[in-house]
Order: structure tokens, then sequence, then C-alpha cells
């Protein structure tokens, strides 16, 4: 439980984090940087994806490479009711939570009849029918995508077209998606999905039917990633298919292994840094990406425990 | 309790188990001898439900097992600990015992409490952990504690199921005089409480702990009785006692 809990420094660090968000707007709009609120809103819904994946890969030992499908199946449950003038917030959320559960509850029931390598591919293929399904769905633009003219409504008290308010829902949404796992994982519930990762064998002897347990994880990450794909759409106003893609996947892993996989705060550092450096990086050169892989491939070799691992000095193996 | 009935395994052409019956009864400890390879770990991993038998019947408590999962038999009281270490090496003791006393206390989908404060939960755990000796070790890490205190711990988790009936997987296995005779002890406090299945190579902790002893040899249940009966069998003396000592 202690590899959990931040220390000194670690939790110094998440703090300043949690404040630097919180206030975010008032400094973009001071510096007239408003172009950076945009990309601390992105860093914030891909934090609530990488920490619903930090859940199968970090305490579970679940690696999925189809995560990303639950953030475009949210993120499609806002634009095929806006195309049919559905603009109720609400309706959206309720859509993505109920489709991504399902989606998530049919696809896990089938993978996680299987472990290692074959998860991993079996997860990737059923991401990537997803994916297809939707290339060939012409009615909502297919390849090319649907543009989200009117942001979910919530009522008038709430407007999400501006861009302060929309940075401050996703903020609160990513707190309590925080809070939600840090209870998650401390309670019974978390206890069993940890102790499955390290000895499946064992807490089967122990009268756990782990099978079950990790489905039930399975379709909480689900949910919670569809719920980040609820903002993401509302964000991007524009969706795609390619938001769903594999490599988009592999990004949500990066992050979950940059930040530092089954800690509590790691996937929303690994999350803010994968986007900045996306920015700086392209910024500077076309062939960003050659730094960019890199960079990634020395934090894997020599930052074991990602950064979460750099700021305690883990010695865990 | 348990009753084993013409139980058989096959691996490849070896029988490993062969026409096997054996009974233990309440609160018995029932030690199973036998030379190496004999198939007594076979045995009981068919008992814990691992393994599945090619024949034969396994009975708890007047029910047929047989073809349960090892976590069903587990929830019905059936608790075992392993010959070859294995726990949750990244957690602490604490924790991994925790782990099994949740397996006890029913479902486990309750995603809010913290462990740590659920006292019921965390004393039982502690109990266990007493039990055995392992009190100030709580906080230490799985992964780091000696090998004796890891079979220790086996027991801890074993015990901490609060089973109807424990299957021990050679308990000393690895360790030295003095650590085995500790083990020892701690099993003689429960003995006469539980009702043991024991597999055991060190020959003073059986005669010192098993009510009835049964001889294994190739898969085949060559003598059975009380520790008096089992020295004075010939057969035995000549197929594994008289092979050690």
């Amino acid at each position: 439980m202690k590899d959990y809990l931040p220390s000194t420094l670690s939790g110094i660090a998440y703090t300043g984090v949690i404040i630097l968000l919180a206030v975010m707007p008032v400094i973009t709009s001071a510096l007239g940087q408003g172009f950076y609120l945009d990309i601390f809103s992105r860093i914030m819904i891909l934090s609530i994806a990488a920490l619903s994946l930090n859940l199968l890969i970090g305490y579970g030992g679940m690696i999925s490479l189809g995560h990303a499908a639950f953030l475009g199946i949210g993120a499609y449950c806002v634009g095929i009711p806006v195309y049919y003038e559905i603009y109720n917030g609400w309706i959206h959320l309720g859509l993505a939570i109920v489709a991504s559960g399902i989606f998530a509850l049919v696809t896990g029931a089938i993978s996680l009849r299987t472990k290692g390598v074959y998860f991993i591919m079996i997860t990737l293929a059923f991401a990537q029918m997803v994916y297809f399904t939707f290339v060939s769905l012409e009615e909502y633009g297919g390849d090319d995508g649907l543009v989200i003219v009117l942001r979910s409504e919530f009522g008038n008290w709430l407007d999400l077209e501006s861009a302060v308010v929309l940075y401050y829902v996703i903020f609160f949404v990513l707190l309590l998606t925080l809070f939600f796992i840090n209870k998650l994982v401390k309670a019974r519930f978390g206890r069993v999905i940890v102790g499955s990762k390290y000895n499946e064998r064992r807490m089967q002897s122990l009268g756990f039917d782990t099978y079950r347990y990790r489905l039930v994880c399975y379709v909480i990450s689900g949910i919670l990633c569809g719920i980040a794909g609820v903002f993401l759409g509302n964000f991007t106003s524009f969706i795609s298919p390619e938001m769903m893609g594999w490599t988009r996947s592999g990004e949500l892993i990066f992050m979950v292994v940059f930040g530092g996989t089954g800690t509590l705060f790691g996937p929303i550092m690994g999350a803010g840094i994968f986007i900045l450096l996306e920015e700086w990086l392209s910024a500077i050169t076309i062939y960003w990406q050659l730094i960019f892989g890199a960079i990634l491939i020395a934090v894997v070799l020599f930052g074991r425990g990602g950064i979460h691992g750099l700021l305690t000095r883990s010695k865990r193996r | 309790m348990l009753e084993i009935i013409n139980l058989e395994k096959q691996f490849g052409g070896i029988k490993a188990v062969d026409n096997v019956n054996l009974a233990v009864e309440q609160n018995e400890i029932h030690a199973i001898i036998g030379p190496n390879g004999a198939g007594k770990t076979t045995l009981i991993s068919q008992v814990a439900g691992e393994l599945r038998p090619d024949g034969g019947q396994i009975r708890f408590r007047n029910e047929d097992v047989t073809f349960l999962r090892p976590a069903q038999r587990a929830r019905r009281g059936l608790a075992r600990s392993f010959q070859i270490t294995s726990v949750m090496l990244p957690m602490t003791l604490l924790e991994n015992v925790c782990m099994a006393v949740q397996g006890r206390m029913g479902h486990s989908f309750r995603f809010w409490q913290p462990t740590s404060r659920d006292t019921v939960l965390m004393e039982s755990a502690m109990q266990a952990l007493r039990t055995v000796g392992l009190e100030d070790r709580a906080e230490n890490i799985a992964g780091e504690v000696s090998h004796g205190e890891h079979r220790q711990l086996e027991i801890a988790m074993a015990l901490a199921m609060e089973p109807l009936l424990l299957l021990l997987d050679e308990p000393t296995a690895g360790m030295g005089p003095e650590e085995s005779a500790e083990l020892v002890s701690i099993l003689q406090q429960i003995k006469g409480e539980k009702s043991i299945l024991l597999i055991e190579h060190d020959m003073d902790a059986v005669f010192s702990l098993a009510d009835t002893i049964s001889v294994l040899v190739y898969g085949q249940i060559i003598a059975s009785g009380t520790k008096d009966e089992i020295r004075a069998n010939s057969e035995v003396q000549l197929a594994y006692l008289g092979e050690t000592a």
C-alpha cells in the first residue's frame, strides 16, 4: 500500500501540479496565452483517459492496446446526438456511460479469457473493429469525421461554449476521477485487483474469482475513459475515427508508463509531459517525432517507474 | 470431512496418482509421506482443485467437489499452502494475510472503504500473523523477508482463511532444523482444532503432528494407519523409511 502513497517530494510536486491546474486560466489570460488554456484542457482530458488505463495496466496488470476506442465511443456519444440536434449534455454523458460500459463488458468478457500478449492483441483487435465501423459509417462522416456544431448543454448555469468554463468542468471531472480511483484502489476491490496482478493463482486459491473482479475493473476503466471521450468531443468540436486509432491507444500507454505505472498521480504527469513535449518539439522541427521517440526510449530505459519513480527514487524493480 | 475415492491422475504414460482412497476425519491431522515423485503434490493439487482428476471422486463435507474450481473450493472452506512459497511478493506481510481474510469475508466488490481502516479485517489478519509469530514483520515487504518467514506467512494465510480443512504442502520445505521445529510447534497449537491434510518430508514433524499417516509410493497408498502401525510396517520400512533413515 505504501507504494501508492506519494512520499514527500512527489507529494509536494503533485500538490503543486493541482494548484497550477486550478489557477491556469488566470495565468494564461494574464499572459495573453489563451492557446495554453487549450493545451491544458487537452492534457486534463487525456489525464482522465490515462488514469483509467492505469487502473488496468498499473494496478491490474492488464495491458490493453485498445483503450482509445473508449475515447472515441465517448466522443461519438456527443457527436451523433448533436448531429440529430440533441444537445442535452446529460443525455450525451448517459449515452457515453452506457455505450462504453456495454462495450467494455462484452469485449472484456472475451479478452480477459486470455493473458499476456494475447490480451494485448485481442484488445487491439476489438478497438480496430470499432475504428473501422466508424470509418464505414458514411452518415456520420466516415473517414472525414463529424463537426460538433454546438457543445453539450448542461443548463443555463453552465456554458461549455466558454473555454474557461469548459476548462473548469474538465478540471472538476479530473479531480473526481482522481478521488474515485484513490478510493477504489485502497478499498477491498482494489486490493483484489492488485493482488491478482502479483499472483493470480494464489488469489484464486484464497477464494477469489479473479476473472469477475478483473471484468468489473475493465468496465469501470472503460466507462471512465468514455467520460473522458465526452469531453474530448466537446473540446475539439470535431470527431473522427482517427481519435480511436491504435496509435492513440499506444500514446495512452506511453502516458501511463511515462508517469509511472500503478501510481495514483503518475498518469497525469505522463499526459502533461507527453502533450507539452509534442507541442514544443513540433514547433522546433518537423522531424520532432524522431526526438520524441528518443526521449521516450530514454525514459523507459533509465527512468524505471517513470516520473513518479524519479520523484520518489523508488528502489522497486 | 474429506473423502478421496479411487482418485486417478496420469501424466503421459505415468500414473502420478493411482487409485488412491483416503479420508480425513474431523479435527484430525492426516499426514501423507512418501519418497520424491510419489505423487504427493499431484494429490494435494487435485484436492485443492488446481488439477482435474482423470478418474475418481473428491468429496468434501458430503458434497462432490471433484469438478469445482479452486476459488469455489476455497469458499467452501478448503485452504491450501504451497510447497514453493506463493504469495504476493511486492505486498507487505499484513497485506498478504489481509487478502486471505478478505477471501473469507465474502465478496470483495467494495469500492469505498479503505481496507486500512477496516478494523475487523486488520485485526483478523494481525491475529493470524501473531499465531505464526510474524507480528513484528507485518509491515515488511513479502519479497524481502527470509525463506523461513515465507513459510510462516504461507501458514498464516491459510489460517486466516479460517478453513474447515487445511491442506499443507510441505510446510517445512527448505527449512533448517531450528526453523522446522518452530513451525511444528506452531502447528501443535492448532492440532485438534482443525482438520489438516499434511504432506511432509520431515519425519520428526510428521511423527510429532500426525494422528494418521498414509504412505504414498508411485502414486499408490501402500499403507495407512497410526504412527505405531506405520513404524512397524515392514513394507513401509523397505519402501521409504529404510531408504532415508
